[in-house]
């Protein structure tokens, strides 16, 4: 059965042109970038490209760049490294629609003594910035908020954000784990102090991540050992998954207009069809401003999961916002910061395109989902309800 | 990805007796949707008084749907007292098991059989059972306890598995804690099997757990333990030694002693110490 890839937001394939860089330095340029020898040497001098290929597509110079091993790490380092270099700030500002990797650890933070401030989110997922510029204190260490949403795609007005924290002095962090390689970003023109990227989001291998620190900034670092990263951050480079990522953001650069075309036309049809085909549904998020890979859509009185291992039956994946796939007995957090109903959140599907996406496979999805819901809704207690309350 | 049995997907892909029963003598409503699975149940009776016929609607995830289907196949020409014996045990088992995570599907088909049951018999609905613990998701004292004493249940985390109490906020964890400690304890102070002892075996039975449990440990710190008498549960004891000047004493004779006589001779035993 042929595998039909609509969960990129999770993670992504490595693209073939990446992987053929990474080869060789797995089993012929195998040597440490910190050796003495021309051997190690040149591996370190290969390593100078590919961070010169991730600066290129950020707007950022190479020494801004540090490899970490993951988004969350670069979440990580980033937050307790501005707490950590202004140990008179106790606040932290961030939302409440954040990735696991600043959400948890914010919580975390409450318990060792700082105060935490979660935005909330409208109904469409868009920050309230009159609120945002009120929560900032003289006490804010960072501000920390993602720029595009991993469930919805919802993109946040990072920039302006960030500016207005540099109006007061308080550090800017931002998660671009999703916007990365979907929407133009130069950090040159921005007042972004840390950005977070993770390599496997954007067709690099997983276990690869970027943390930008905007020259200038003071950074305490996370992972404490050799002089790697100009001692920013311990560890012996994993070469073959740098490399690989100079590539692929050299790729992303590329593909950013098909992205932003292509991709985009495909996410709209496929949103647009099915919604003209199945009653009672509704996208999630604001569709003003939104990553063109990702649509995240409710189909009311079923549940989430059930519709993934129906759609699983023909190689079509996806994921999904409902209690039973959110690792809690609750849907996500995201949807319910929103406020989206019960009845549509738990029956939310996030399809998240890439490139390698085709027309055929949009129509086969178009073809098959149908079904499934009416299937599902055949077996679901509230739905002749709800379908009365539509009509009527 | 959750770690489904054949039989289990196979239930949810085909899932048996879809829909309602006309006129049916059980009618159940169970969950709701903010909790993200609910179940009605209706069955009618031959004139035998057998299940003749048991349908179901879900909304919910695949074990939700399956768990739904395996219990109607399940009850179909079973007598009402043979269905009130099912449990959610039952239930999984018929399914070849189910993830951890999911045996709150198990306990909801359970559920809904037993309140068809109540209604078939007319019993009067009860508001709520018991104490709400978990607002989030509407779980009481009575329900999280019978899951812990059906299931076995030994921690937080199962507990939530198996009754959906504290998967939201998490502002219950206390007191689904305090709960499953109380239970526990009585569980484990209580098997059922034990029989009633005379007084001459209670007597026996202590002073060997004296000589073989709790003595050898009070010798270690220089001390040592009498049994004077036992009236009825009471089990008089004089501390000698060490224990007998030891400011931690009663607190020894009250956690240890009585502890270990409870575990390993009758759980309704209360230790004193002699009066001087």
């Amino acid at each position: 059965m042929k595998t039909i890839y609509l969960d990129n937001n999770a993670t992504t394939r490595v693209a073939p042109e990446v992987l053929e860089v990474m080869l060789p330095y797995f089993h012929e340029l195998y040597g440490n970038p910190s050796s003495m020898h021309s051997f190690g040497g040149q591996v370190g001098r290969d390593l100078s490209v590919a961070r010169e290929q991730v600066a290129a597509l950020l707007g950022a110079s190479p020494d801004e760049i540090i490899f970490t091993s993951c988004g969350s790490e670069s979440d990580n380092a980033a937050i307790r490294s501005a707490l950590a270099s202004q140990p008179g700030k106790r606040h932290i500002v961030t939302s409440r629609v954040e990735h696991p990797a600043v959400k948890a650890l914010c919580a975390q933070l409450t318990t060792e003594g700082f105060r935490v401030t979660e935005l909330p989110v409208d109904a469409e997922g868009r920050l309230d910035m009159d609120l945002y510029r009120k929560s900032l204190t003289p006490d804010t260490a960072i501000v920390s908020l993602m720029w595009a949403n991993n469930e919805t795609g919802v993109i946040f007005p990072i920039e302006k954000a960030a500016e207005f924290a540099r109006s007061r002095g308080i550090v800017f962090h931002t998660d671009a784990v999703q916007a990365v390689g979907k929407i133009p970003i130069d950090l040159s023109k921005t007042a972004i102090d840390m950005l977070s990227i993770s390599g496997h989001k954007l067709h690099a291998p997983k276990g690869i991540g970027v943390l930008y620190v905007r020259r200038g900034t003071r950074f305490w670092p996370f992972l404490i050992g050799g002089h790697q990263e100009k001692g920013r951050r311990g560890g012996t480079e994993n070469t073959p998954s740098i490399i690989g990522l100079g590539k692929a953001c050299s790729l992303a650069a590329q593909n950013m207009e098909a992205e932003n075309t292509r991709v985009k036309q495909l996410r709209d049809k496929l949103e647009n069809e099915l919604r003209a085909v199945i009653p009672n549904s509704r996208v999630n998020g604001d569709r003003g401003s939104r990553l063109p890979n990702t649509s995240n859509i409710s189909f009311e009185f079923v549940e989430g999961e059930a519709i993934l291992l129906m759609m699983d039956q023909f190689g079509i994946c996806a994921s999904s916002g409902s209690a039973c796939t959110s690792g809690s007995l609750q849907p996500s957090h995201v949807l319910r910061a929103m406020g989206v109903p019960f009845t549509m959140a738990h029956g939310s599907i996030r399809f998240s395109l890439s490139v390698y996406n085709t027309d055929e496979e949009i129509d086969f999805v178009i073809e098959k989902l149908p079904p499934i819901i009416e299937t599902l809704r055949s077996l679901s207690p509230y739905w002749k309800a709800g379908r009365q309350a539509a009509t009527g | 990805m959750w770690d489904y049995t054949d039989k289990v997907r196979e239930h949810f892909l085909n899932p048996r007796n879809v829909g309602e029963v006309e006129e049916p003598d059980g009618v159940s409503e169970v969950g709701s949707i903010a909790c993200g699975d609910a179940l009605k149940l209706t069955f009618k009776l031959d004139e035998n008084k057998r299940i003749k016929d048991a349908k179901f609607k879900t909304f919910g995830c695949a074990s939700a749907i399956a768990s739904a289907s395996a219990l109607t196949e399940m009850i179909k020409g079973m007598t009402i007292e043979e269905a009130e014996k099912v449990t959610n045990q039952d239930i999984a088992e018929y399914l070849g098991g189910l993830p951890q995570e999911k045996m709150h599907c198990s306990v909801m088909g359970r559920e809904a059989l037993e309140a068809a049951i109540a209604y078939y018999k007319g019993t009067p609905e009860k508001a709520v059972d018991g104490q709400i613990v978990c607002e989030c998701f509407g779980v009481t004292d009575r329900e999280i306890e019978r899951a812990i004493r059906e299931n076995h249940l030994k921690t937080l985390e199962e507990v939530t598995n198996y009754t959906k109490a504290g998967g939201g906020c998490g502002s219950c964890h206390d007191s689904i804690q305090e709960l499953l400690d109380r239970v526990r304890l009585e569980m484990e102070s209580r098997p059922a099997s034990k029989p009633r002892l005379s007084n001459i075996q209670k007597i026996r039975m202590i002073e060997e757990t004296i000589d073989r449990e709790i003595r050898p440990s009070l010798k270690l710190d220089g001390g040592d333990i009498a049994l004077i008498d036992v009236i009825g549960d009471r089990v008089i004891v004089a501390t000698r030694g060490a224990c007998a000047s030891c400011q931690a004493a009663n607190m020894t004779l009250k956690h240890f002693v009585e502890s270990k006589l409870r575990e390993l001779v009758w759980p309704e035993l209360v230790v004193e110490e002699e009066s001087q």
